[in-house]
């Protein structure tokens, strides 16, 4: 076995660079966050020696749940409406012709070449009271002149879509590219009907593209800050938003950290459902 | 009798051929009972299709279908009836249009003109889903993420069958396809063989009118493509259902099939059993593309009796043929004979009056163990004959090349075609000319090598 064990080695050799830059700026701070989180903190905004789990007990405010509550649900109905909207992009995608798909595939992209926080401000003007949408909706009957399009969760999840859609659509085409169209023909040659031969055939075909999508906009929205500040206003606090709020206005780090570590429980806790079950399944498939 | 006067015209190929066939067959009487034995003959040979019922049961019929993908017409106006519970083969080389007919039939594709008939009902603005056909895919098309139970089930799980009927036809379908103790597999794990197997279960549990197959065997090797040919037989013969078979390999489709279809370019060459296909095709592109053939044009001089013709192709004058296509005398005419009809031999043959003979040169010797293709060059034409090993080939001085020899045939087994193409002889595989040979062929055969 010497070779295997050389080759092990050298593996491990290779890693080592991307292992070292990953423990000091990733694991480390994640760790000295953990441990701020035991610490008192300091009324100059410092944080104080010795140990508490006095940070524990705050988190038993009952305000937190709602916070929660808005995160988990912002976050899934985010989800829920990006997948339903790029799983038929995707296929599409699939099955055009290929000029038609770099087009696309181009619109798509594009948006990236403008920074992420350009982009939420635009919308902020677009769904301002005296905006382009506002107005077009009045004129149309479809709002009345006191209904608000911003300062709501209904804004955060439009422009949370609209921010992770390419991250969805990217992924399911990528496995429905893969996808074998002819078993479509032959579910169809077989006497089921077009739906019943997207539902049974081609979802279940694509399967290792819906779990990334569904990843790639879940964990990122669970931990969105950005767009609930510019867009959603009091009311649509998030958990990205309190963590923000004890760090920046309170200066209270214990309590940030005790809010940051329940969020990355929050997120840990999907990707950790999808190692089990593909674990389970006996296929120890890579997720991304 | 109830036949219609369509089919028993002397202008049908198939009368023709089976009148040939019976005629070679009572050669020693017929020179004193020709005119009674003809008669007996035709009278035979309408009993006997008269006898053969199917002979006018169409089942599955296309009527004029055409389509056109793009700026691509895959399929031109084509007819074809296909009788019921016969093995009927589409032969042609790829992009042909045969596929396209496959998939017009199983409704996947709609055709831009004509209708698709099953069993006497118009099916053709049927959808796929409705049709009571099933297709066996190249690439299988197995539902990977179920297993093989799954995969067979697929079809009556869809058509919301109860569940111990179901259970039931699946186990059968197992049992057929001997493949009880893999019903739990997912296709990934499973071979070549096996996984068309499973495909031919799926596709045979909906009991469909007619199966299509689409160049099934395409993607098995040599030995393997073998034993499905057998099974595929098997069941055939088992199951009784309407084959509609694609495919681009001539041996498949001769060795499987009750009657072939011959296409090119979207058009039917010619449709007929395997033997009359090879024996007797009408254009030059069945001639070649079955098989191997000679080509030879000339102009027929005279007429010998009510059989036989005398021609003078390229200079040479005299060649006796069978008139099977009654043509009269100066008209031009393409004769084909296939290589294992001519005999080569060192020493002059028997002079006789159906047999051409003509002295010539070996020019390129193919061995093969059990025949020899050999290439000969006489009066100017290069002439291919394939022969036979039947003794020890060692025993006999065997012939090489630049040989002197004796290339001769019977003229009962030439044919004459209706249509000939020079693109056609490209179909056939020749050695390239030697280098400085004189020759009006060299151009074609060096566009061959």
């Amino acid at each position: 076995m010497k070779a295997e064990a050389r080759q092990k080695i050298k593996e491990w050799l290779l890693s080592l660079p991307s292992l070292f830059w990953l423990c000091l700026f990733f694991v480390l701070p994640t760790l000295f966050v953990f441990a701020i989180a035991f610490r008192p903190s300091n009324p100059y905004g410092g944080i104080s020696a010795g140990w508490t789990l006095d940070n524990l007990r705050h988190l038993a405010d009952p305000s937190y749940l709602v916070v929660a509550w808005r995160t988990f649900w912002i976050s899934v109905l985010t989800t829920v409406i990006c997948i339903f909207l790029a799983v038929p992009a995707g296929y599409y995608l699939a099955r055009v012709s290929s000029r038609w798909r770099n087009f696309f595939l181009m619109l798509i992209i594009i948006p990236f070449w403008t920074n992420f926080l350009i982009r939420v401000f635009a919308w902020k003007s677009l769904l301002h009271p005296e905006g382009l949408v506002k107005r077009l909706l009045v004129f149309l009957g479809l709002a009345g002149p006191q209904t608000s399009l911003l300062y709501n969760p209904g804004a955060v999840v439009l422009v949370s879509v609209y921010t992770f859609l390419p991250f969805t659509i990217l992924p399911l085409y990528a496995a429905a590219e893969k996808f074998d169209f002819d078993l479509l023909d032959a579910a169809r040659d077989l006497g089921a009907r077009p739906f019943q031969a997207f539902w049974k055939i081609f979802l279940p075909g694509i399967r290792s593209g819906l779990i990334t999508a569904v990843l790639f906009v879940l964990i990122p929205s669970l931990g969105s800050y950005v767009i609930p500040d510019i867009v959603g206003g009091t009311t649509s606090e998030m958990i990205g938003n309190k963590i923000a709020q004890r760090v920046f206005a309170d200066r209270n780090l214990p309590q940030a950290s005790i809010l940051s570590v329940v969020l990355i429980l929050l997120v840990l806790a999907p990707l950790v459902a999808v190692l089990v079950l593909q674990r389970r399944r006996g296929k120890p498939e890579a997720i991304l | 009798m109830p036949v219609s006067s369509k089919t028993i015209s002397p202008e049908n190929p198939r009368i023709r051929f089976e009148y040939r066939r019976l005629r070679r067959a009572l050669s020693p009487f017929y020179l004193f009972y020709s005119f009674a034995l003809k008669k007996a003959a035709l009278f035979f040979i309408i009993k006997n299709l008269g006898e053969d019922r199917n002979e006018l049961n169409e089942f599955l019929e296309f009527q004029g279908i055409s389509k056109q993908f793009g700026t691509i017409q895959a399929v031109e106006n084509v007819s074809l009836q296909i009788k019921k519970g016969e093995f009927f083969s589409l032969l042609g080389p790829s992009g042909c249009g045969k596929t396209t007919m496959l998939r017009l039939a199983a409704g996947l594709e709609n055709p831009d003109a004509g209708r698709i008939l099953l069993d006497g009902e118009d099916i053709t603005d049927l959808p796929a889903n409705k049709r009571k056909v099933n297709t066996i895919f190249q690439s299988y098309a197995l539902f990977p993420h179920m297993t093989v139970w799954d995969n067979i089930a697929f079809g009556l799980h869809i058509a919301k069958k109860p569940k111990n009927e179901v259970e039931s036809e699946v186990e059968k379908m197992l049992r057929l396809i001997r493949m009880t103790d893999q019903a739990q597999k997912k296709p990934g794990l499973l071979s070549g063989g096996q996984k068309q197997r499973v495909a031919i279960a799926r596709a045979l549990i909906n009991k469909p009118q007619v199966l299509l197959l689409d160049e099934p065997l395409a993607a098995l090797d040599l030995k393997l493509r073998q034993r499905m040919q057998i099974e595929l037989d098997m069941i055939h013969d088992q199951v009784g259902i309407t084959f509609l078979y694609v495919t681009h390999d001539q041996g498949e489709a001769m060795s499987l099939s009750d009657r072939i279809a011959v296409m090119d370019s979207g058009r039917i060459e010619q449709v007929g059993t395997p033997a009359e296909i090879y024996e007797a095709p009408r254009t030059s592109f069945v001639a070649a593309f079955i098989g191997d053939t000679n080509f030879l044009e000339g102009e027929i001089t005279d007429l010998v009796d009510n059989e036989y013709c005398r021609l003078k192709i390229a200079g040479i004058s005299g060649i006796i043929s069978f008139n099977d296509k009654s043509i009269r005398p100066g008209n031009p005419v393409f004769l084909s004979i296939r290589p294992e009809k001519i005999h080569i031999t060192r020493d002059r043959p028997e002079e006789s009056t159906l047999r051409n003979i003509f002295p010539a040169v070996v020019e390129d010797v193919i061995y093969l163990g059990s025949t020899t293709k050999y290439w000969a060059r006489a009066e100017g034409h290069r002439i291919q004959i394939l022969r036979q090993h039947s003794r020890f080939f060692l025993d006999e001085k065997p012939i090489r090349w630049n040989d002197q020899v004796w290339i001769w045939w019977h003229g009962d087994d030439s044919f004459m075609l209706e249509r000939y193409r020079e693109v056609d002889e490209g179909l056939i595989a020749v050695p390239p000319q030697k280098v400085g040979e004189p020759d009006g062929n060299n151009e074609r055969n060096n566009e061959t090598a």
